[in-house]
């Protein structure tokens, strides 16, 4: 298992040192001067040249890469070209608002996804099933974003229970401003509720056929024991796996939902700051997100070869 | 039972053939189809509701939204098929190629799709096209870029199911070149999980292609594209709720279709997974 998980981490290196290059490249190639975005058009061209040499913007690119990996790996990522805050507090600040939303919005989802898709595959060919089914078919469809509009303008300006948009005032404490969290949170549970549900279906029904479910039947066991104790524990195996994928596609997915809400949470940091040509932020969010993503797949990994032993044999044979 | 023939029959697969049929002649006729030009502004009917006049409303400065719609068909459909078509002949030839030749060159292309998978989709997406600028072209190579991986290592992994089969070694063995191999003994073989991940592929890069003309990334104004009518929408939400509601519905039905036939192609493909769904 130790050496398993070793073997896992080490590939992470070439990944993760690659997908920063490949971040490096985005900022550097991105049009649009940091400098003159700074100080103004009206500079003269030895102003220009001294913010440039502040910045660090003068050196060839494999130095300004290795200096810029180097304040990564000791956690200084620069401060913002626009405000000049540190970008590690505007990442601290942020990041805790999107963790809020993407965590709740994947709780509800996995909450009402496993059983919609258990239900589904057990009636399977059923009334029930066509229902959940088209309801999946129109979930995997809907655009996150327009989803995000048609319940603004129901619940915030129809029927006006909730706020359009925004956190609320910066004084006032997270658990008096919880009413600003549930429209973005819904959107985004709608939006992956139906990837579980139809995967859930499926690893279902490839069990329901399994030879040891028709065992356990044969042997008299009660259908709500076969269901429980044999098929489904044996479906969730396959979908721990998509876990992972699916909470970075989620955390992908909220960029556009706050972008709705006016939520300030990574995904808006990111826009706004590409927007601004804002290279530290940008790279340093971006750093963060990969991160995370990686960090899953391997949480999701370790977590399959513990639930499934036959996984980690497999490997130690080889 | 051909394919064509076992996709017609299935109730989804015929639908969503449809769906698609009806999307591309909407965006070939669009000009005659749209009532009106979709650029032309009517400055006394602003954010106007459905009527008989306009079917659909009109948008914040006059224009028709229904024609608008209809003229949006075009990027829309050019984002699912020019997309998926790049991202397939770049991932069928790196495949190929890796999974034909292995060894380093394998390595190296394998370690790149990592990379490019280690980016949640939509985070790439914007970074690409925060390099190249927005714009409709722009967003239409980030989301070829994004596809690419899947394509390849799909492709690879079924020239390596396939490498060392008879077959293959027959076509060696009488003398053939690895190009004439690998284009006419074990390309054939991918053929099949390529269309089906073409057609799931497609309406997946519909609605990227929409999100990032949302966050103006993508297809820029006046150009009428789905994405970009809904980000002008959602400032005249308290005025109009018509207005956003319709290209709302538009990338919804689409990509429904597209789902379904993308399902209906994967059954008629393998007639197995029919039967053991059920």
């Amino acid at each position: 298992m130790l050496a398993y998980l070793v073997r896992r981490w080490l590939l992470l290196v070439p990944t993760l040192a690659l997908a920063s290059v490949l971040i490096f490249a985005i900022i550097t190639l991105a049009p649009g001067d940091p400098v003159r975005m700074k100080i103004g058009f009206e500079a003269t061209p030895q102003e220009v040249a001294a913010e440039r040499e502040r910045l660090g913007l003068d050196k060839p690119l494999p130095v300004r890469y290795v200096v810029w990996l180097s304040d990564v790996a000791t956690l200084n990522l620069g401060r913002s070209l626009v405000n000049s805050r540190p970008v590690t507090t505007l990442i601290t600040d942020a990041f805790p608002n999107t963790l809020r939303l993407a965590l709740t919005a994947f709780a509800i989802a996995l909450l009402l996804g496993l059983p919609l898709g258990a239900i589904a595959a057990v009636r399977a060919n059923t009334r029930v099933d066509a229902v959940i089914t088209a309801f999946n078919s129109l979930g995997l469809a809907i655009p996150a974003f327009w989803l995000g509009l048609m319940l603004i303008l129901l619940f915030a300006v129809t029927l006006q229970w909730l706020p359009p948009s925004g956190v609320g005032n910066p004084g006032t404490p997270w658990y008096l401003s919880l009413h600003f969290l549930i429209l973005p949170t819904i959107t985004i549970a709608l939006s992956n509720l139906s990837v579980f549900a139809r995967f859930v279906r499926s690893a279902m029904l490839d069990v329901l056929s399994a030879d040891f479910v028709r065992t356990a039947r044969a042997k008299g066991l009660k259908e709500p024991t076969v269901l429980s104790r044999h098929a489904l524990r044996n479906a969730l195996l396959p979908v721990v796996t998509v876990l992972g994928i699916q909470f970075g596609r989620l955390l992908g997915g909220a960029v556009i939902t706050e972008a709705v809400f006016a939520y300030p949470g990574l995904g808006r940091l990111v826009v706004t700051s590409i927007q601004n040509r804002d290279y530290p932020v940008v790279q340093g969010a971006l750093m963060l997100v990969v991160l995370i993503f990686l960090l899953t797949s391997i949480v999701v990994d370790v977590s399959y070869a513990y639930l499934d032993p036959r996984i980690t044999l497999r490997r130690d044979a080889a | 039972m051909s394919v064509a023939r076992r996709l017609l029959r299935s109730r989804k697969g015929a639908l969503g053939l449809c769906v698609l049929l009806v999307l591309v002649s909407v965006a070939l006729l669009a000009p005659r189809l749209a009532p009106y030009d979709p650029n032309e502004i009517h400055l006394t009917d602003q954010l106007a509701p459905p009527s008989p006049k306009f079917l659909f409303g009109t948008d914040e400065v006059g224009r028709d939204v229904l024609s608008r719609l209809m003229y949006s068909a075009r990027p829309a459909i050019s984002a699912g098929l020019v997309t998926v078509a790049l991202a397939a002949v770049v991932g069928a030839l790196t495949g190929l190629l890796a999974g034909y030749r292995a060894g380093a060159f394998d390595n190296i292309v394998m370690r790149v799709w990592d990379t490019l998978l280690a980016f949640p989709a939509i985070f790439l997406a914007i970074g690409i096209v925060s390099v190249l600028g927005p714009g409709w072209i722009n967003a239409i190579l980030a989301i070829a870029i994004l596809n690419m991986p899947v394509f390849s290592r799909l492709v690879r992994a079924s020239t390596l199911a396939v490498k060392n089969r008879e077959f293959v070694l027959a076509a060696h063995a009488i003398g053939c070149s690895d190009r004439r191999v690998m284009f006419e003994h074990v390309f054939p073989n991918c053929v099949a999980p390529l269309v089906v991940q073409m057609a799931i592929a497609a309406p997946e890069a519909i609605l990227v292609e929409a999100s990032l003309s949302f966050l103006g990334l993508g297809a820029q104004p006046p150009e009428a594209s789905w994405g970009n009518m809904l980000s002008a929408a959602q400032a005249y939400l308290y005025r109009s709720a018509w207005y956003a509601l319709f290209p709302g519905l538009a990338i919804t039905s689409v990509v429904i279709g597209m789902n379904f036939l993308a399902d209906g192609l994967q059954d008629a493909l393998d007639p197995r997974r029919i039967r053991a769904r059920t």
